[in-house]
């Protein structure tokens, strides 16, 4: 007799699909993974915790202090993984470490941005490089409690990372007194459960809070008042996997992996139109066709038509400007986009734009917190129009009404949820517009002159 | 009423925070109860505002803002398949249109047998596993194709002695 447990357990992902195959380039996060190595063991055997044990002086040498620790990761130029691409080293610094009081690291990793799904495979495959980086920000900025706030999606993923967590306290790497030092730090995990605004950092701090998730005003940022209105640092969950690597190899090392002004490697998740779906870490600044053809290139028979990016909140990509990009921060900004979070959403010559941005209009519309009013009332309008539209009923004027309603919500919110809902509309109207005119029904001129 | 068992699952959660904001802990209690019981009803929003000494009007908003929560009853099995555009691409749609025939009910519905609620969701973040679908918000079920959605609703059914 087969339990329900086992039924369900046969439609788990492996990992094998988007995570443990011989097409990344260089990595450092998903280096050496295959599903059964997550533990504290094995990734002490990868020579996991040695930046930890090197900051502290645990293996001969002097240890790190605070401003070296920040100093190399400075000079790393590792930029936030999430989707802003700020420096993190510049972040870490805005932490007021002399602030009395008790102060607060985060992790985001409530990733909901649709296309991407990086981190699950890091905090499933390999938590304790995560649980490490958070150590290593928590003893530079001088911070005592963290968490980790997982998307509430992902159970699995967040039962996995409360394992390591376990694991990480037993062998002294987490709590008091850290390996006999005088650096204490206490990590938690926090599910989310079902909201994609918790992935706006001051949306998380309030649902951290036993809130609901609606987001704050900045200023104040988080750096001066954030969880439970202390100062609070936080970062993307493949921004602090970055970490460790970093403190062992050196700042200078990690920006030489990736281009200027864009140092390291990044992991890309490849969705829709192509032959293998899955996540590739690659250095930044690797052309986008070498990516594609990672991913096993389009769909057989059909030929590239758009790329969204970084993540659905990105402005879409023809493919003629995506094949000239390398996979950068400043490559796809200067070509018009956002490398965003890393999601990059494939879509071959079969596409129906109209209907790409009816299903993405529709998602904003669904997860906009209400709070303001632009983007509350502004995002049922987008998707109504895109809706009408789709369904044969636009009006020739409904193409000026859609850009003016998504101008209308850019800038007009407290966070950029607005704009990620905008902006789609924006640059599939300015790539795609004659796909949106040859849906509207063209005026019958006879119908004009009777009436 | 909540059990002293649920009670100890509580006290895990509030133990992460700081001893002054124990209503951090509420969306982990909600969760515990609506796998419990399978929603949250008002009774236990009841039993969670006084556990954690906050309003109970505060926990039903966070109750009410948050997708996953069932404010009322579900099937013994709440299917939540993502239609989000990158598993549209790769037949999120086709999917959750086959579980609809399958189980002769519409998204949103649950079947009369009380066994099955289907739903469409937003992005489960599992883009490169489309498609992607949610069981009973904490199995995640990968590369689900017409055969393997046959295999797993015919598979819980037997589970559950009906076959």
């Amino acid at each position: 007799m087969t339990t329900a447990a086992q039924v369900l357990a046969q439609f788990q992902a492996t990992g094998v699909q988007t995570c443990f195959h011989d097409r990344h380039i260089n990595p450092q996060i998903y280096a050496d993974l295959n599903g059964t190595n997550w533990s504290l063991k094995d990734y002490e055997a990868r020579g996991g915790y040695q930046a930890l044990r090197q900051i502290l002086g645990k293996d001969g040498g002097e240890g790190l202090t605070q401003d070296q620790v920040i100093a190399t990761v400075k000079e790393s130029g590792l930029r936030g993984r999430g989707g802003a691409g700020f420096p993190t080293g510049l972040k870490w610094s805005f932490m007021p470490r002399q602030f009395p009081g008790q102060k607060h690291l985060v992790c985001n990793s409530d990733e909901g941005e649709p296309g991407t799904c990086k981190d699950r495979d890091i905090l499933m495959y390999n938590p304790h490089i995560v649980i490490e980086g958070m150590i290593i920000a928590a003893y530079a900025m001088g911070i005592s409690l963290g968490y980790n706030y997982i998307h509430g999606e992902i159970f699995q993923v967040y039962e996995r990372f409360e394992a390591a967590l376990d694991e990480a306290r037993a062998a002294g790497y987490l709590g008091d007194s850290i390996m006999g030092s005088t650096f204490s730090f206490q990590l938690h995990a926090h599910h989310g459960f079902g909201a994609y605004i918790c992935g706006e950092e001051t949306a998380l701090l309030e649902s951290l809070e036993g809130k609901k998730g609606q987001p704050r005003f900045k200023p104040p940022f988080p750096a001066s008042f954030g969880l439970y209105g202390k100062p609070t640092t936080i970062n993307n969950t493949e921004t602090f996997a970055a970490v460790p690597w970093i403190i062992r190899n050196g700042g200078a090392a990690y920006l030489a992996c990736g281009k200027p002004n864009n140092g390291g490697t990044k992991i890309f998740s490849v969705s829709g139109d192509v032959e293998r779906p899955g996540n590739y870490e690659i250095p930044l600044g690797t052309p986008f066709s070498k990516l594609l053809e990672l991913a096993g290139g389009v769909r057989t028979g059909r030929q590239l038509k758009a790329v969204i990016p970084g993540g659905s909140s990105s402005p879409v990509l023809p493919a003629s400007v995506i094949m000239e990009c390398t996979m950068d921060y400043d490559s796809i900004a200067k070509a018009g986009s956002m490398l965003g979070s890393g999601a990059v959403i494939v879509m071959d010559d079969s596409r129906c734009m109209v209907e790409s941005l009816k299903r993405l209009s529709y998602f904003y519309m669904h997860e906009s917190c209400g709070q303001c009013t632009p983007c509350r009332e502004g995002t049922g309008w987008l998707w109504r129009l895109v809706d009408r539209i789709q369904r044969g009923d636009g009006r020739p004027a409904d193409m000026d009404l859609l850009d003016n309603v998504a101008s209308n919500i850019m800038g007009r919110t407290i966070c950029a949820l607005g704009d990620a809902a905008a902006m789609p509309v924006r640059a599939m109207l300015k790539h795609y517009r004659h796909e949106f005119d040859a849906m509207i029904r063209k005026p019958n001129p006879q119908a004009a002159t009777s009436a | 009423m909540i059990s002293e068992a649920t009670k100890a699952r509580f006290a895990r959660e509030v133990a992460k925070y700081p001893a002054d904001q124990k209503q951090s802990a509420v969306m982990a209690c909600l969760a515990i109860v609506q796998q419990e019981q399978g929603h949250v009803s008002e009774a236990s929003e009841a039993g969670i505002a006084e556990y954690l000494g906050m309003p109970q009007i505060a926990v039903h908003e966070v109750t009410t803002f948050y997708n996953m929560y069932n404010q009322h009853p579900v099937g013994k099995y709440k299917l939540a398949v993502c239609t989000n555009l990158p598993c549209q691409l790769r037949g999120g749609n086709e999917a959750l249109h086959h579980l609809e025939k399958k189980l002769g009910i519409h998204m949103g519905e649950t079947t009369a047998d009380g066994m099955f609620t289907l739903q469409q969701c937003e992005c489960l973040g599992a883009c490169a596993d489309a498609p992607a679908m949610l069981v009973s918000d904490r199995h995640m079920c990968s590369f689900m194709d017409n055969d393997k959605l046959d295999q797993l609703v015919d598979g819980l059914r037997a589970a559950e002695g009906q076959q």
